[in-house]
């Protein structure tokens, strides 16, 4: 997994102390922390990671461990348009697999990635469950259906301007 | 207590036991791969992961796993049925299927156990072809972590964590990809790794090994113009005969002598001599302490030993605050090199810069000690080269020498010469015991009534003891592996610690089970064996308390004038460097 190096500011710290702290600094409950502050940071960076494991006492490989393991965690930050790509079952036997494809092509970077400008990052989500409109692909809050490959340019082209 | 029958046997087992151990209770042997456990202490391994264990259990329908499966009353175990060996054979095969098959040229081959898995069940064809997993190779100045050959066992996380307490390592990423690694798939170097080696020493296959300087020693040896001169751990002599077919225990000191000479080195020594060198300057350090303590400056306690190079680092790493507890002493290895490179080169007209020092370790630690820029000098290492007892090994039948053949031969002089407090430095206890012996008599003027400790020795992970210096009551602690002085650190940070004295070993066992001994497989009686071993030859020396050395007593007079004295202070003693903030440092990432 690739980061990017942030510098906590002294609030960003207090916001990881205050998370922790509202789970009662229990390790048991890391996953949620992580969540918490996911939620807040939009993303989890290594330096939050190494706060986050000095608050609840436990080596920062096992909290890197459990951000690796659950794939809705993610140490870059979000694209200004984050596009996700169902490949749920009904959506990859209609192509979603191509879909991806074309994303990457033009986008020039890989799943889990953001783009250099920061416009754009691409991830791939599990069965959204609007399989009638197989397959799905998502901007920010906006759904699309029946994606082609054809069609990714035009999807994209709404967001270049 | 429960009764089952496992392959027609009946067996009687406390409850909760496993079929496992209910199996072995009964002489009957079922293959493990994650499975881990160091005889009786407190060291297991069990994810249940692997599932190579598995066996038939009357009744049920799915195969049990036989390390987490406990025995219920009256069940009935079958051990070795064809569907059990199928299954077992099919999940070796998908293990193998990710596994490079480079077995000729890897590290481990003979005494890997995913190899001897393959063999005892008779593999010859995989049947499973599929991707490999791919990751970067790391290498520390100790270490080489190669995670293709990982098997995801998980004992090295379990070393790591919960024995150690450092938590360098953890299983990261899922399916395909995971493996286990440091924080941010950073490499070693960047981690808090003490370079203990205890991850090494428990993994089964080649994913961990240990850097490798038997080539760089061979040049050495092969250059006329240096002077290679070596100096020998005293945990290797009781170990190194097991990589030759000997039985655990076994000393083969004299055959280690005789080996070393014919591969061609120009002086013998034994880091023994040094071990004694040390207990001077610890030694008279601690009664410094004791008298500044009794005279009301209670800081001054306890004194923590600082011979063994995996403490030092933990502590740098995660005690930078108790940095003026520990002696500063430097390890025996390090006090050894500048006395070979200032005194003895000297006394041989060689120049410093045309000897090479080589060091024959059971620890991986040391490796890295050597890389450490303030045992430098001239930018030259004072210690060139450490290889461990393994590497050792592997030199001797490199040289086609017929070991177990060889007659004994005598440790060349002077820093060849030792005494028995220095032989026990090898095992927990013994450092802090040769300590004893010195620093009773130099305190109270009078010879020791007898000299064997044994309230000193043994095997528990913390033990202590009162030791009576002649109406002075000194309470020595004991810890071995780094969870075990993790609490008595903590006591003393906490002031609830009353001890005068510590000793601390990174090691399960001490150096007798370090990270480059020949590998154990979790057998602790080899251990045990290696401990007795020690104690023996310290009972059969002339000369048993470090001060009585006869070429100490010389090189103090030639050469370094007194204990604490200023040559001493600049040549013996060193100081330690908080590490607490390290720098994050995201490398490429390790897999694709
Ligand atoms: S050498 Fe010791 S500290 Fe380093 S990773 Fe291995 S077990 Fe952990
Ligand atoms: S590195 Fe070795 S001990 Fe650690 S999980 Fe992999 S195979 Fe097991
Ligand atoms: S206990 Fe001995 S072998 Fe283990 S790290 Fe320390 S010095 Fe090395
Ligand atoms: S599989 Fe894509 S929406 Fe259900
Ligand atoms: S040895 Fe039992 S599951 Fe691995």
């Amino acid at each position: 997994m690739s980061s990017i190096k942030v510098e906590l500011k002294q609030c960003e710290i207090e916001k990881i102390k205050e998370i922790c702290q509202s789970f009662n600094n229990d390790p048991g409950e890391l996953i949620n922390v992580l969540h918490k502050a996911q939620g807040h940071f939009g993303y989890l960076p290594a330096e939050v990671q190494e706060q986050i494991a000095d608050e609840l006492k436990i080596p920062v490989a096992k909290v890197y461990g459990v951000v690796t393991f659950y794939s809705f965690f993610t140490m870059l930050p979000k694209g200004q348009h984050p596009i996700s790509i169902c490949t749920g079952t009904a959506c990859y036997v209609r192509g979603a697999e191509k879909v991806l494809d074309e994303f990457r092509r033009i986008l020039k970077i890989k799943v889990g990635d953001t783009t250099p400008d920061g416009k754009f990052s691409l991830s791939c989500l599990r069965c959204v469950g609007a399989c009638g409109l197989a397959p799905v692909v998502m901007v920010g809050e906006k759904v699309y259906g029946r994606v082609s490959p054809d069609g990714v340019k035009d999807i994209l082209g709404e967001y270049s301007k | 207590m429960i009764k089952l029958t496992i392959d027609n046997k009946n067996v009687e087992v406390t409850k909760g036991t496993s079929i496992l151990h209910a199996a072995k209770s009964v002489g009957i042997k079922i293959p493990t791969l994650c499975y881990f456990k160091l005889g009786d202490m407190p060291i297991e391994n069990r994810p249940g992961g692997c599932r190579v264990c598995v066996v038939e259990v009357q009744g049920r329908r799915n195969l049990a796993p036989a390390c987490v499966t406990e025995v219920t009353e009256g069940m009935v175990v079958k051990t070795h049925t064809i569907r059990a060996l199928n299954a077992r054979k099919t999940v070796l095969e998908l293990i193998l299927s990710d596994h490079p098959t480079d077995c000729l040229v890897c590290a481990k081959s003979g005494n890997c156990e995913l190899q001897t898995l393959a063999q005892d069940m008779g593999i010859r064809q995989l049947h499973y072809e599929g991707q490999q997993s791919h990751y970067r190779e790391d290498t520390s100045p100790s270490i080489i972590r190669d995670m293709d050959k990982c098997v995801r066992c998980r004992r090295c996380e379990m070393m790591c964590n919960e024995v150690q307490t450092v938590g360098v390592l953890s299983g990261i990423n899922r399916g395909f990809n995971s493996v286990v690694s440091p924080a941010f798939e950073m490499n070693l170097d960047h981690s808090v790794c003490t370079y203990c080696g205890q991850c090494v020493a428990v993994c089964p296959t080649g994913a961990l090994t240990e850097v490798d300087h038997t080539n760089a020693v061979i040049r050495a040896l092969a250059d006329p113009t240096k002077t290679v001169v070596v100096q020998t751990a005293p945990a290797v002599r009781a170990a190194l005969g097991e990589e030759f077919g000997m039985k655990p225990g076994t000393l083969v000191t004299g055959k280690m002598v005789a080996a070393l000479r014919q591969l061609g080195f120009d002086y013998v020594f034994d880091t023994d001599f040094a071990a004694d060198l040390t207990i001077m300057e610890e030694g008279t350090e601690l009664l410094k302490r004791l008298g500044e303590y009794l005279a009301g400056d209670k800081t001054k306690l306890p004194i923590l030993t600082s011979c063994c190079p995996a403490w030092v680092k933990f502590f740098e790493h995660q005690f930078p605050d108790m940095m003026d507890i520990p002696s500063t002493a430097k390890s025996p290895q390090q006090m050894f090199g500048p006395i070979a490179k200032e005194y003895f080169a000297q006394k041989i007209n060689v120049d410093r810069k045309d000897m090479v020092v080589v060091s024959i370790m059971p620890c991986l630690a040391k490796k890295y000690e050597c890389s450490r820029d303030e045992f430098k000098h001239y930018d030259m290492p004072d210690v060139d080269y450490s290889i461990s007892t393994r590497e050792l090994a592997n030199l001797i039948k490199q040289a086609n020498l017929q070991f177990e053949t060889l007659a004994d031969e005598e440790f060349d002089q002077p820093l060849g010469e030792s005494t028995g407090a220095s032989v026990i430095f090898g095992t927990t206890g013994g450092v802090i015991e040769a300590a004893v012996r010195t620093a009773y008599e130099v305190h109270t003027g009078k010879k020791l009534p007898k000299l064997d400790f044994t309230e000193l020795r043994g095997m528990e992970g913390i033990r202590s003891a009162t030791i009576d210096f002649d109406g002075l009551p000194i309470s020595i602690g004991i810890a071995h592996g780094l969870g075990n002085a993790r609490k008595l650190l903590e006591d003393i940070r906490a002031g609830k610690s009353t001890f005068h004295a510590i000793e601390i070993m990174a090691c399960p066992g001490g150096c007798i089970g370090g990270g480059g001994q020949p590998l154990h497989h979790g057998d602790l009686s080899i251990l045990k064996a290696r401990q007795q071993a020690l104690y023996r030859e310290d009972a059969g020396k002339p000369l048993r308390k470090s001060h009585e050395n006869p070429f100490i007593i010389q090189l103090y007079k030639e050469f370094l004038g007194k204990p604490l004295g200023e040559k001493s202070h600049h040549l013996l003693h060193t100081s330690y460097f908080d590490r607490s903030k390290l720098p994050i440092y995201i490398q490429a990432k390790d897999h694709e």
